[in-house]
């Protein structure tokens, strides 16, 4: 009895003494455990819960912010995200539901492409209850047309001015773009995706139906069906806000953030016969430059087909540099001919104005002196009757040499056109230059050009920089059921072009163009050709255009993998007129190895950066200012969402558990001694 | 003379019980889990990937697997804590050791039973802090609710179990051990029938209620005692100090 009762007293004293730190020692081990376990599950990705809950959407394109001078333009989410119930439109009336009626805001929108347009976009800016849109691409086109872009495209930066043909400037007497709704332009500030597979959309739709239906006029039930959207972006308000802040982050950081990058890429140029890249050309030679564009936009991120704004103009123009070159007496021409391939005019004609602006400050072999007249294709596939139109400026034709050299030029080309397949007709005096390349040297300087197009007044192109300007636009069909090769091979008139639009247009990734590229950089081929000039270069499009280009105008030389990529240490290479590029050959279709080649050619890259970049006037008006802004991660995902009330009611009962379950312990505890009461026979306690 | 007082209350055992018992003890649970995982993954990959009865019936291997490997670690460690037990008593002065059995097999229980809880639901955890919830492809939505209440039905099993099972090889009653690893058994079985939240949980529930009744009554404990402990309480109200 006694030795049970100073048992049990130690043990009492026990109690009191070591209630202070006891704890410790426990509580510690079980807080490294716990540490250790979160961070071994914290680090599991993709595990099979975050497969319970979560349907991530890998098919989407994001609205991203680009900025110029004074705006800022695209979409923006919220560091975390921005998550709201699905609620799909299909028509008008479905809008009143997220704008006025529906119990669960905020709504994330599954819109219609026909119902994306600029009427529905103002509503659902204005509006708080919209968290965020995803549109499902439209299949067919809509038919009325589509275009986020301008009504009067890159109206500010081309040569018309109040102080240069005021008649003509901001579209005052010719809408280029009525389609235009400007979309494009205008700053959201929730995020908003493309749909591109069929599929997710379904699997959004079907979701919808089972959880968010409204049932007989009153709200859905929870839990709802939800859509999370991430693509936050880094740069606001402005080019001149974030080039200074990002240049403060280089100068001063040691790890800089740098928030927004300028648009750029590389032009594409060469001459029918060669010249000295590195020295300076004779004022005394004439030039004349063939120009196109070779890229587009559209409302998403790296969504730019292009179809008819760029790849007809640029595909024609790679055909007629090869023609040319077949001729067998060019090096005899009076004037030389350079074929230029502009990038990022989208943009407020970025690769046109960095060149004039190299001409004018002696970067450039050729000077605005040598050009002799610029010709130039702007949108030649939807031709009415077969007519292609020739735009000249009224402005500068007023002066009496530059009326006679046009009148010359247009007066050849009509010429020419006869008996062909095409016809070309002059436009007329009342009209001012569209949209073109060609405006940006007229600012430098008064140069007789001429540009064609398959419109005469207004674009022809109802999907001007949309994610509708597609092949279909162009009307190219292929019949079903042909593999790839067949596809590349279908020759609907003559080879060369099909070839060329099938590798811009359908599929970059095909033999043909595998054949002329480098060894190193087969990765880049993906798969949909899109044309956005991005802000890593070269982007595909330029690589690619340079490489055929160099195909269809370069000749093969005989000489080894050294000698051709290192034609300095060679003798007889003629350095600084050609440029040599080792491509890797076709396949044989017996091996699978390849037989590569060396090209000698004369095309070459010059960059295409806008000089307000290099002259650091980020707000100029005279040059291009815009950049993209950057930013961490942009995803999509769909899950259920629980009623606030529930989570409410989960949070309460546990702390209600918690708080019980530590008084129990504290009493049980406390009275230990009572309740455990240890006998002194052991084997007298069993049951 | 009484050796000092270790620092430790009733209901964590003294700091040298503890620092044996509770990381110690987790870690056994540990070993035992990464074993019964490696067996499992082992059998996965020798077998047909593709056959899901097959990876089901694996998969129901594998818990039992993991069930008896748990409970031989069990009993390994009775057989450590019984060996550090005499170690300590022969040292100490007056030839008793300092630290209850019973109170190490409480303690034991009681951190197997955190280990195992904390690897049940932790990424569960994770995953709630996200904005969605589990149902999209089908599931229950009370999926995260559910799992908490099993995960706490889970440490308390343990932690009866513990205390049952060290008495049990104490006392040599075989037949106590045996029933121990069925009704271990048996529970890790009514989890396959989730989401049939009613045909698991509320049998889980029943068996920890008993175990909880029978692990108190070998304690030491006695319904004389809950009533003496209650009307002390009501007369007494000082002594809870």
């Amino acid at each position: 009895m006694a030795v049970v009762g100073s048992t049990g007293g130690s043990r009492r004293v026990e109690a009191a003494a070591g209630s202070r730190w006891a704890p410790l020692p426990a509580w510690r081990g079980l807080l490294r455990a716990l540490l250790f376990a979160l961070l071994a599950a914290g680090s599991c990705q993709g595990n099979s819960v975050e497969r319970k809950i979560y349907i991530p959407l890998n098919k989407t394109a994001p609205c991203v912010r680009l900025l110029n001078a004074t705006h800022q333009i695209g979409c923006q989410s919220s560091i975390n995200g921005d998550t709201g119930v699905i609620h799909v439109v299909e028509k008008e009336e479905d809008l009143n539901w997220v704008l006025a009626d529906g119990p669960h805001p905020p709504y994330m929108i599954l819109l219609d492409g026909n119902l994306f347009n600029r009427r529905v976009m103002l509503q659902l800016k204005g509006t708080s209850r919209v968290s965020g849109l995803a549109v499902a691409i439209a299949k067919p086109s809509p038919p009325q047309g589509f275009s986020p872009g301008l009504k009067c495209p890159n109206s500010g930066f081309g040569v018309y001015s109040k102080d240069y043909g005021p008649q003509f400037a901001h579209c005052n007497s010719t809408v280029w773009n009525p389609v235009g709704s400007g979309l494009s332009y205008e700053d959201f500030d929730f995020p908003i995706f493309l749909l591109e597979d069929a599929n997710e959309t379904q699997v959004i739709k079907q979701c919808y139906q089972d959880h968010n239906v409204p049932h007989d006029g009153s709200g859905p039930e929870y839990p709802l069906c939800a859509m999370q959207l991430f693509s936050h972006m880094h740069a606001v308000t402005s080019t001149v806000t974030c080039m200074r802040r990002s240049s403060i982050q280089s100068t001063f950081s040691l790890n800089p953030e740098v928030v927004c990058d300028p648009l750029l890429d590389y032009n594409v140029w060469s001459t029918l016969q060669p010249i000295n890249s590195s020295g300076k050309v004779d004022p005394e030679k004439e030039v004349i430059i063939v120009a196109t564009r070779i890229d587009s936009h559209s409302f998403f991120w790296n969504v730019a087909p292009g179809a008819e704004s760029a790849v007809s103009s640029f595909v024609t123009h790679l055909a007629a540099a090869e023609a040319l070159h077949k001729v067998s007496d060019v090096h005899l021409l009076q004037r030389n001919i350079m074929f230029t391939f502009f990038q990022g005019e989208t943009f407020d004609y970025i690769g046109s104005s960095r060149m004039v602006y190299d001409m004018e400050k002696d970067k450039f072999p050729l000077r605005l002196d040598n050009i002799h007249s610029f010709v130039e294709l702007n949108q030649v596939a939807l031709r009415n009757d077969s007519v292609l139109w020739m735009h000249t400026d009224p402005v500068s034709r007023r002066n009496e040499s530059i009326q006679t050299q046009v009148k010359n030029l247009l007066e050849i080309l009509s010429n020419s056109s006869v008996g062909g397949k095409v016809t070309l007709q002059e436009v007329g005096f009342s009209q001012p230059l569209p949209p073109s390349s060609f405006q940006r040297f007229l600012r430098a300087r008064h140069i007789p050009g001429v540009v064609l197009t398959d419109h005469r007044t207004s674009f022809q192109n109802r999907y001007y920089q949309s994610m509708y300007d597609t092949p279909e636009n162009i009307r190219m069909e292929y019949p079903e059921g042909l593999s790839p090769e067949e596809t590349l091979e279908y020759v609907t008139n003559t080879a060369k072009v099909s070839r060329m639009l099938y590798g811009f247009l359908i599929k970059m990734n095909n033999s043909w163009f595998q054949s002329i590229i480098k060894p190193d950089i087969k990765v880049i081929l993906g798969d949909v050709p899109q044309h956005y000039v991005a802000v890593s270069s070269p982007v595909n499009t330029t690589y690619l255009v340079q490489y055929v280009l160099a195909n269809l105008t370069g000749t093969v030389v005989n000489l080894t993998k050294e000698e051709c990529l290192n034609p300095e240490k060679t003798p007889h290479t003629e350095k600084e007129m050609y440029e040599y590029a080792w491509v890797q050959g076709s396949l044989d279709p017996n091996s699978t190895t390849r037989v590569p080649y060396c090209v000698r050619s004369t095309v070459r890259l010059s960059k295409a950066l806008s000089p307000a970049f290099e002259l650091r006037e980020w707000g100029s008006t005279e040059y291009s200012t815009w950049t993209e802004s950057r930013w961490k991660e942009i995803r999509a995902r769909i899950f259920l969402v629980a009623s606030k009330e529930l989570e409410i009611i989960t949070l309460v009962v546990g702390i209600a558990i918690l708080i019980f379950s530590l008084l129990a312990t504290y009493f049980i505890n406390a009275k230990a001694d009572v309740l455990f009461s240890i006998p002194r026979d052991p084997g007298a306690a069993a049951y | 003379k009484k050796p000092p007082p270790a620092p430790g209350c009733g209901f964590a055992a003294p700091g040298a019980a503890l620092v044996l018992s509770f990381p110690h003890r987790a870690f056994f649970w540990l070993v035992s889990l990464l074993l019964a995982s490696l067996i499992w993954f082992v059998s996965v990959h020798l077998s047909d990937q593709e056959d899901s009865k097959l990876q089901y019936g694996l998969l129901v291997f594998g818990a039992a697997v993991s069930v008896l490997l748990q409970e031989v670690f069990r009993f390994a460690y009775f057989k450590l804590l019984k060996k550090a037990d005499e170690g300590l008593a022969m040292i100490s002065e007056d030839g008793r050791s300092p630290i209850s059995l019973k109170q190490m097999a409480y303690v034991s229980g009681l951190s197997f039973g955190i280990i195992s809880g904390v690897f049940s639901v932790i990424n569960i955890l994770a995953d709630s802090i996200g904005p969605g919830i589990v149902g999209i492809h089908g599931d229950s939505p009370y999926y995260f609710i559910t799992s908490a209440f099993l995960t706490m039905a889970l440490v308390f099993l343990h932690t009866f179990w513990g205390v049952i099972f060290f008495d049990a090889c104490e006392k040599r009653r075989y037949w106590c051990l045996g029933l121990v690893v069925a009704s271990h058994l048996v529970t890790s079985g009514l989890t396959f029938l989730n989401p049939w939240y009613e045909a698991s949980l509320v049998p889980i529930y029943i068996i920890t209620v008993c175990m909880g009744v029978w692990a108190f009554f070998t304690a030491g404990g006695s319904f004389r005692n809950v009533l003496k402990c209650l009307s002390c309480k009501a007369s007494r109200p000082q002594r809870s100090r």
